[in-house]
């Protein structure tokens, strides 16, 4: 197995604010390991942390046993992390193939066939739209080309970031159906989300942040179960 | 799974036809503009439709063409506004003056001696422009803008203090805030606010022509390569762009010194155009001026700009005698595009009436083939 992400005890900071108060956690080969909370719990700003956009004041983050937490974000990309930010970040004006070319703009040139391929093979819908201008697509579809665009970098951890934001609920079961397909392809998933039911329902592994902290921590099922996560997130 | 490479691959390939022929059509229409331009007024000067006073105006009509060039690389196609493009040109047209004239004695021959003095210029004005995008261009939108504006003053109150002559040795003197003493009239190349005086004229219409085309291969060539899409990419989301891995920096970065050299090449053609030149040409005014070229072209739309900095160098000129409402008309014309672009009636009516003038059958199969492949797309 062996561990693939160890975040250990950052500390990140906007200005004044003390956003992310010392949050440890690790995500393994193969995993789906999710991270719950409420809005402005630190989700977000615990994946930007780990991506490089922004910079914990201390601790570490250690991707393959190599140190990242300094490390300029387009080259953590070219390690092997992938990053899908919340809310559909896509190149509005290029086509769909485009953005999944633009995808692999760190990807060694003989590789981009097969990865197209891929990419394609795990989102038919795509396929079917290569050359529709993104900004025409529909919100499900394009989330489907923000992940399809992170898998172009050939990443061995991708990190999806609200993937369920504003969709219905059949696409976001599709979503979630990929998510997991992914997973069995071989891609090792941190997962944020709001929707924690569907995520804890993925997840092998999960981690609560409240407030800038991790408050419990545990395998999917044994939080769908916990008291509090249910009464907290799961609506009783 | 080979298969569906293969057909990937194929597909692939037809889609970087179709690029390849927008990118085609796009150098064509901007190549052939020069050319015809270039051809319409030379052949016009040598008939004598062409007044004395217009010809003159033929070596800034090049000048403002390449500014507009160059200032969409940042503002169409970085898509970052800059308001200092002027502080370039000034870096490029003394830097220019400055080597011309040190060259003098030892080079004779004018046209590699303007070469060299225009690559001076790209360095100098690079330099500039890499000096002050490191820091700038961690900011965003009208910071930028403002910062980008103070530096065209900084640069023209620099130059307004600035004092260069060739001493009887031909060593060249330099000197900050005061003049030089001990130097005649003729061995003055900058002084202070009165700039250069005593320039040997360089710029001619052919060789101002030919750096307008450099100007435009440059750019047409960076907006077609990797890097181009990469600095696009960032335009359109820069989040997306950072989260795939490109370095936002380096290519926003790229964008704006190629902008600033050929600026400063353009900058140095210019200077090479009159006998005097003070620093006050290149003040506010004349950044505005070309931003208004990028802006009345369309901005990113490299062809537009060039035709808006030939006609509005051109009209002013053609209507002297209106002269004293040239701001009004500037006013007037901008207010009548913003109503035009942000108008979606005001558009439609406009397009009626093109679609009514287009030739009908180039219309027809252009729509054809556009409708049939999306049709199959979305079946």
């Amino acid at each position: 197995m062996g561990t693939v992400l160890t975040v250990k005890n950052i500390n990140v900071y906007y200005g004044a604010i003390h956003a992310i108060k010392g949050i440890s956690f690790d995500v393994n080969r193969g995993e789906i390991v999710t991270l719950i909370g409420a809005n402005g719990a630190g989700k977000s700003t615990t994946l930007h942390t780990v991506s490089g956009l922004l910079r914990s004041k201390t601790g570490d983050i250690e991707f393959l046993g190599e140190s990242i937490s300094h490390t300029a974000a387009h080259k953590i990309v070219s390690m092997g992390i992938s990053h899908v930010p919340e809310g559909r970040r896509i190149f509005q004006g290029m086509t769909v193939q485009e953005n999944l070319e633009m995808g692999a703009f760190v990807t060694k040139q003989d590789r981009i066939p097969e990865n197209l391929a891929y990419v394609y093979e795990q989102f038919p819908r795509l396929k079917e739209r290569t050359s529709q201008i993104a900004g025409t697509l529909s919100g499900g579809e394009q989330q489907m080309l923000a992940m399809g665009r992170a898998l172009m970098s050939d990443p061995e951890l991708l990190m999806l970031d609200e993937p369920s934001m504003g969709l219905a609920p059949i696409l976001v079961d599709q979503i979630f159906e990929i998510i997991q397909n992914l997973n069995k392809a071989g891609t090792t998933i941190l997962l944020v989300e709001q929707n924690a039911q569907m995520a804890l329902s993925v997840a092998d592994r999960a981690y609560v942040i409240e407030t800038g902290k991790i408050s419990l921590s545990g395998t999917g099922e044994e939080l769908a179960r916990s008291d509090e996560v249910r009464k907290a997130y799961l609506g009783g | 799974m080979a298969e569906r490479i293969l057909k990937n691959i194929s597909t692939r390939g037809l889609k970087n036809a179709v690029k390849g022929n927008e990118y085609r059509k796009e150098a064509l229409i901007s190549y052939g503009i020069l050319i015809i331009g270039y051809i319409v007024l030379q052949l016009g000067a040598s008939v004598g439709l062409i007044g004395k006073h217009l010809q003159g105006q033929f070596v800034p009509i090049c000048v403002y063409v390449a500014l507009a060039i160059s200032l969409n690389l940042v503002v169409g196609i970085s898509g970052e506004l800059s308001l200092g493009h002027a502080g370039f040109m000034a870096v490029g047209a003394f830097t220019g003056i400055i080597v011309m004239r040190v060259l003098e004695p030892h080079l004779g021959i004018m046209p590699i001696r303007l070469i060299i003095a225009l690559i001076f210029a790209a360095i100098m004005a690079a330099i500039a422009g890499f000096i002050i995008g490191v820091p700038i261009l961690s900011l965003r939108g009208d910071y930028l803008a403002i910062v980008t504006l103070a530096f065209g003053e900084i640069v023209r109150n620099f130059m307004n203090v600035l004092y260069f002559a060739l001493d009887e040795n031909d060593h060249l003197k330099f000197a900050f805030n005061h003049t030089i003493d001990g130097i005649t009239n003729d061995q003055r190349i900058l002084t202070g606010a009165i700039g250069a005086t005593g320039v040997t004229k360089a710029a001619t219409f052919t060789g101002a022509m030919l750096l307008t085309a450099f100007t435009l291969f440059v750019v047409l060539n960076l907006k077609n390569s990797k890097q181009g899409r990469a600095i696009m990419a960032i335009r359109d989301n820069r989040i997306a762009g950072e989260s795939i891995g490109l370095d936002v920096r380096k290519y926003k970065l790229m964008a704006f010194v190629v902008s600033a050299a050929l600026a400063g090449m353009a900058g140095c053609m210019f200077g090479q155009n009159y006998s005097t030149l003070a620093p006050v040409k290149f003040n506010f005014n004349t950044s505005i001026l070309i931003l208004v070229f990028v802006v009345l072209g369309g901005i990113g739309n490299i062809w537009g700009g060039m035709i808006a900095a030939a006609l509005l160098t051109i009209l002013p000129e053609a209507f002297r005698q209106f002269a004293d409402y040239r701001m009004l008309t500037y006013a007037i014309v901008l207010i009548l595009v913003m109503i035009g672009t942000y108008n979606p009636t005001f558009k439609a009516r406009i397009n009626s009436v093109i679609d009514k003038i287009k030739p009908k059958k180039k219309k027809d199969s252009g729509k054809k083939n556009k409708k049939s492949k999306s049709g199959k797309e979305v079946a």
